[in-house]
């Protein structure tokens, strides 16, 4: 479920936490052979024209990266006749979409069903990974590494392949139509996550929980007042991957709500696709403007926990 | 499951003999301590136990029943043998949609590793920049999928979307890419390179990790830029790019929100789509939007064998190519 990871690919095969030192390239290179004379000025100089070169294509590429962004904010200012000229700067500025779009579609609805499911999934996949991650790591029990190997198995699923008798004991249970089956999976646990929290456990100084123990604190307290505690960093990676996931999900939404009122952001702004669209009555600035408001709350996020978001993905590649 | 209670089953009665044999010789408080170990791991445990039971392995096998069977929700399953099966071999539109998720992986994979590590080298170049840029090429990834749909309607529209305007600049007739049916999928392609942050951000950590070291002995034994590169990085990031083509395979057969955002659902009654039909929507519609939840799981597990078994071939593959650091 979680989404961060290189693709919708829920992750398949990562490492631990502890993350890459940037190898310090420029002072080094200044510094070291000085020895090498002769050789010295031409290799400097080539470096200094290589990262020249590399400024000027990553600000050509960085463009064409940003202007999707700048594009859809444009076009959310435009009245509907000029939504596709393509103008950085709308020739009619206006903010009557982001006045009607709230009348056009229950967005504001849609805003606080997807918090809420949100929010309960990314609390619960972080404390049930978290429990399951501490059985795995403080423990030793015969059959870990077997069940370990399961776990890892698990991941290499196809969602599709259970896609189906999900959605029928959620049918069973009464729960289609409610935004229960999108977060209540997350009671037990994610393979990814349980992956990624293990690793950095069993990089924590066990002597320290030992130590609670002969204090009197019970196998439940040395889980949460000493290892959740140091394991702050990758419970905020989770939580944030988690976020993420599925604050975007559409899959879920489409197969189990079915009234708009129950409707998640990415759910509802393809049901605004759908009337507005190609196939509908053609109000491109609505849905424009509901794309923009689906996507800043991820921009927020993303700009809150920048750090945190680009050093979990950079290890969870670390291993292969 | 089992192992939690079979080892409930020694903890219960101690000082009796382990039925499998497995505690035999060890005196039973010896037993007695590992049980005390294991019962708090059960605990911690419980959760992703109580979910693999209910939320994997009844559905791997309830779904491999229901392959056999004809249900649609709504009256009891009926055993129909092998039939959706052979359905499937027979069925145009699963020969479509294979065809449509081949084609689409078999483009999109190499394109995202070679763009992906042409940006990671480029940041890796960068200084002090690349953290900046880093930032820059990693915002789409945040980026809802649906929303990824719908900027792909807009900027590649074949009359006056964006792509085809810049294409204009350099004098190229852009293609119709969201209705002519042979440039819907290259488009959907380019629009997914979008999202390609993830990648060079795992490819740039590896770039990093790299030990100058290598490369200073490298320089010593008189290699230049090409051969260092092609001894040293190349080895020393191919973990990370065996990673990012596994996984990029795997979700490239996958593939779903942006395609069927921007060609399916509700709306889309006017064009055909069939070149946007990708196997996973195919599976779906089947599943529910036309309630075969037997042909439909029958379809999941030829996606599941296909997946597998282009897995396997990666990983025989990687035996040969990559290299990993301390395996030798």
């Amino acid at each position: 479920m979680s989404g961060l990871d290189v693709n919708a690919s829920s992750g398949v095969a990562p490492a631990p936490a502890p993350v890459v030192a940037a190898r310090p390239v420029a002072a080094a290179s200044a510094a070291e052979p000085a020895t090498e004379t002769g050789r010295l000025p031409s290799r400097r100089r080539r470096r200094v024209v290589g990262q020249v070169f590399a400024w000027i294509a990553l600000t050509v590429l960085g463009v064409v990266f940003i202007y999707p962004f700048v594009w859809l904010v444009s076009a959310s200012f435009k009245p509907r006749g000029e939504v596709f000229d393509n103008r950085l700067i709308p020739e009619t500025f206006t903010l009557d979409n982001y006045v009607s779009v709230w009348q056009e579609a229950p967005l504001a609805l849609w805003l606080l069903n997807t918090v809420i499911v949100t929010v309960l999934a990314a609390t619960t996949v972080t404390f049930s990974s978290a429990m399951v991650a501490w059985g795995f790591s403080y423990f030793r029990f015969r059959g870990r590494n077997a069940l370990f190997g399961l776990v890892l198995a698990t991941m290499m699923l196809p969602g599709a392949v259970t896609m189906i008798p999900t959605f029928l004991i959620w049918n069973a249970l009464g729960q289609v139509g409610t935004l229960t089956p999108l977060w209540a999976g997350n009671l037990f646990g994610s393979a990814f996550y349980i992956f990624l929290m293990r690793q950095f456990m069993l990089g924590l100084p066990r002597d320290l929980f030992d130590a609670a123990r002969v204090d009197g604190a019970s196998q439940f307290g040395v889980f949460w007042r000493v290892a959740l505690p140091l394991s702050k960093p990758v419970l905020a990676v989770t939580f944030i991957f988690e976020v993420q996931a599925v604050w975007t999900d559409l899959m879920r939404a489409l197969i189990y709500l079915r009234d708009s009122d129950t409707f998640t952001v990415p759910r509802g702004l393809k049901s605004l696709v759908d009337a507005y669209g190609f196939g509908g009555e053609w109000h491109w600035e609505i849905i424009v403007t509901a794309s923009v408001i689906t996507t800043l709350p991820m921009i927020i996020v993303f700009f809150l926990a920048q750090r945190k978001i680009i050093d979990g993905v950079a290890s969870s590649g670390l291993k292969g | 499951m089992t192992a939690a209670a079979t080892e409930r089953g020694t903890a219960a009665t101690p000082g009796r003999r382990d039925p499998q044999g497995r505690g035999r010789g060890i005196p039973s408080h010896r037993r007695g301590s590992a049980w005390r170990e294991a019962r708090p791991a059960l605990l911690f445990l419980s959760p992703w136990i109580v979910g693999f039971v209910v939320f994997t392995a009844w559905p791997m096998i309830y779904s491999a029943y229901l392959s056999l069977t004809d249900y649609d929700v709504i009256n009891t399953p009926e055993f129909v043998g092998l039939e959706n099966y052979a359905k499937l071999a027979s069925d145009e539109k699963v020969l479509l949609a294979l065809g449509n998720t081949a084609l689409f992986t078999l483009m999109q994979v190499p394109l995202y590793v070679v763009v992906s590590l042409l940006l990671a080298l480029l940041l890796d170049r960068a200084g002090r920049a690349s953290g900046f840029f880093r930032t820059v090429f990693f915002l789409p990834k945040m980026t809802p999928p649906v929303a990824v749909g719908v900027l792909f309607l807009l900027l590649f529209n074949g009359q006056n979307g964006l792509v085809n305007t810049v294409l204009g600049w350099f004098g190229i007739d852009g293609p119709a890419w969201t209705t002519d049916p042979a440039w819907v999928k290259p488009g959907l392609v380019f629009m997914s390179l979008w999202t390609v942050g993830a990648s060079v951000i795992i490819l740039l950590a590896a770039l990093r990790n790299v030990p100058e070291t290598l490369y200073e002995s490298a320089r010593l034994d008189g290699a230049g830029f090409w051969r260092s590169a092609w001894s040293v990085t190349l080895p020393m990031i191919s973990p990370a790019l065996f990673f990012i083509i596994v996984v990029n395979t795997i979700a490239g057969f996958q593939t779903f929100d942006e395609a069927y955002t921007a060609f399916f659902g509700a709306g889309n009654t006017t064009y055909s789509n069939d070149a946007a039909l990708f196997y996973v929507i195919y599976l779906f519609q089947q599943a529910f939007e036309f309630l075969n939840m037997g042909y439909a799981s029958a379809l999941a597990w030829l996606l599941f064998a296909i997946i597998m078994a282009v897995t396997a071939v990666q990983l025989i593959v990687s035996k040969r190519l990559v290299y990993y650091e301390g395996d030798r």
